[in-house]
């Protein structure tokens, strides 16, 4: 066993909210470079550049990318030789949480019940999903999930029979569906199969790819890549002012499903794609 | 106050706004906003709307207005603002067209907004800018000042009072029935291969 104590997460936590927040990954830097050799629109071209001074500003500003500082979603993969000392691990996050936004002046956007509607003050409490893995590390891999791109997300249960162009179909009309509300350019995370839940949690894990990366599996790497190119032929363009650029990446996991069901859950991000990871 | 055009081909608006200005907006104009723009978002909406319905007067006179629908993030120490970009314009669609009636001139967000809104703009004179989503912390530059004017208990969704100067927004829907984002759609759409 190896021994990791409630401090070291906590305090991997708030640096990982925090640099989430205020540097946008290189992957989205690549992305936005790439998309400014392809992007007909003038105005789709403005915004892509003004997206990359917006990043620029805010990593030497220190303040967020955008004001939308999101709901921190946590992916842990817990090796099952670890033993978590000094506290629960949920109570470390949540801690993280609360420390990397009130020193990293980033927005408390969360509520405490979808209800009665009153700011918990802090962001906590994240949504944490815990994998158990062999062997020895603590793998923390966070987003901060912006709302807006969030409120566009979608989930349908297909029939067997509506099979790939089925699937195909549903996510474009996600893309349109999303238009201009969600701040395209987008990243979709794309889950199909499992069950219910289980697809709605693909659709997220999928998002932690780096954008632009090839989809391991030859078969989902051609249908990303075929859903990108329909995607970008929408012409609905960086904040849909028109243009080639509607998505940045889209990013397919899969999983065994029931001989009756074809679950298909996407998840909708926008440019603000903000992740990190750290290992303990 | 009013509109004027700038030798970039930028159109210079300056707060409040008229009626005659807003006409002279159009879908796809790029603008710079100085002078005064008051934040709200789906709270204080919330707590706007039955004053509206009760006909009780509102915490900020609206008439030739923009409204701006934001929530910033915490303030830096030295700085005016946190980011401040905008919030998606289709959950204020309930409460728009009544404000709109009351003589607010401008709302200013990112997303669709429904068509009870685009006929209030056309009905009563009323304006929609696209704000750049997700470029809170280059938006932030152009605030010089803020004040929190009502409900502060919010926090980051109280009414404030946002002085800015060459504020960038680009017009969507304009008070002829024009809108941006299926203009864009309609120029760059592609048949499918």
């Amino acid at each position: 066993m190896r021994d990791v104590h409630v401090s070291a997460i906590v305090d991997a936590v708030k640096k990982l909210c925090i640099g989430a927040n205020v540097e946008l990954e290189p992957d989205m830097l690549r992305a936005f470079d790439r998309a400014l050799t392809t992007e007909r629109s003038p105005a789709g071209r403005q915004v892509l550049q003004i997206l990359k001074d917006n990043a620029e500003m805010a990593r030497t500003r220190r303040i967020p990318y955008c004001q939308d500082t999101g709901f921190v979603v946590c992916f842990v993969e817990l090796g099952q030789d670890v033993h978590v000392t000094g506290g629960g691990l949920y109570d470390a996050i949540n801690e993280g949480v609360r420390q990397g936004y009130r020193e990293g002046y980033l927005r408390a956007s969360i509520v405490r019940s979808p209800l009665d509607r009153v700011n918990t003050g802090d962001n906590t409490p994240a949504v944490i999903h815990v994998d158990v893995m062999p062997g020895a590390e603590l793998k923390l891999a966070i987003m901060a999930k912006g709302g807006g791109c969030e409120n566009r997300s979608k989930y349908t249960m297909l029939t067997p029979a509506a099979g790939l162009e089925g699937v195909k179909d549903f996510i474009i009309d996600c893309v349109k569906m999303a238009g201009p509300d969600a701040c395209p350019p987008l990243i979709l995370g794309v889950g199909v199969g499992g069950t219910f839940e289980k697809a709605a949690l693909l659709s997220k894990k999928a998002l932690f790819r780096e954008v632009g990366s090839a989809n391991p599996d030859l078969a989902l790497d051609a249908l990303e890549k075929e859903l990108l190119a329909r995607a970008n032929r929408l012409g609905i363009g960086p904040q849909g002012y028109g243009g080639d650029t509607t998505s940045l990446g889209i990013h397919v996991l899969t999983y065994p499903c029931h001989i009756t069901s074809l679950p298909v859950a996407v998840t909708i991000e926008c440019h603000a794609h903000r992740h990190k990871e750290a290992t303990l | 106050m009013g509109v004027t055009t700038a030798a970039d081909t930028i159109k210079e608006v300056t707060t409040p706004l008229s009626d005659a200005d807003v006409e002279s907006l159009k879908t796809g104009d790029r603008v710079r906003i100085t002078g005064v723009v008051y934040t709200a978002r789906d709270a204080a909406h919330g707590r706007l709307w039955p004053l509206i319905q009760k006909g009780q007067p509102l915490p900020i006179d609206v008439r030739g207005q923009i409204i701006y629908y934001t929530g910033p993030s915490p303030t830096r120490p030295g700085d005016v603002v946190g980011s401040i970009g905008p919030t998606t314009g289709s959950r204020m669609d309930t409460f728009t067209p009544a404000l709109i009636q009351l003589g607010l001139k401008a709302t200013m967000g990112k997303g669709a907004r429904s068509q009870p809104v685009k006929d209030a703009f056309k009905r009563y004179k009323g304006v929609y800018l696209g704000a750049i989503g997700g470029a809170g912390a280059v938006l932030s530059r152009f605030v010089k000042r803020v004040e929190i004017v009502a409900y502060e208990d919010l926090g980051t969704e109280a009414i404030r009072r946002l002085e800015v100067e060459g504020f960038p927004a680009i017009v969507v829907n304009d008070c002829h029935g024009g809108d941006l984002y299926q203009d864009g759609v309609r120029a760059y759409a592609r048949e499918e291969t």
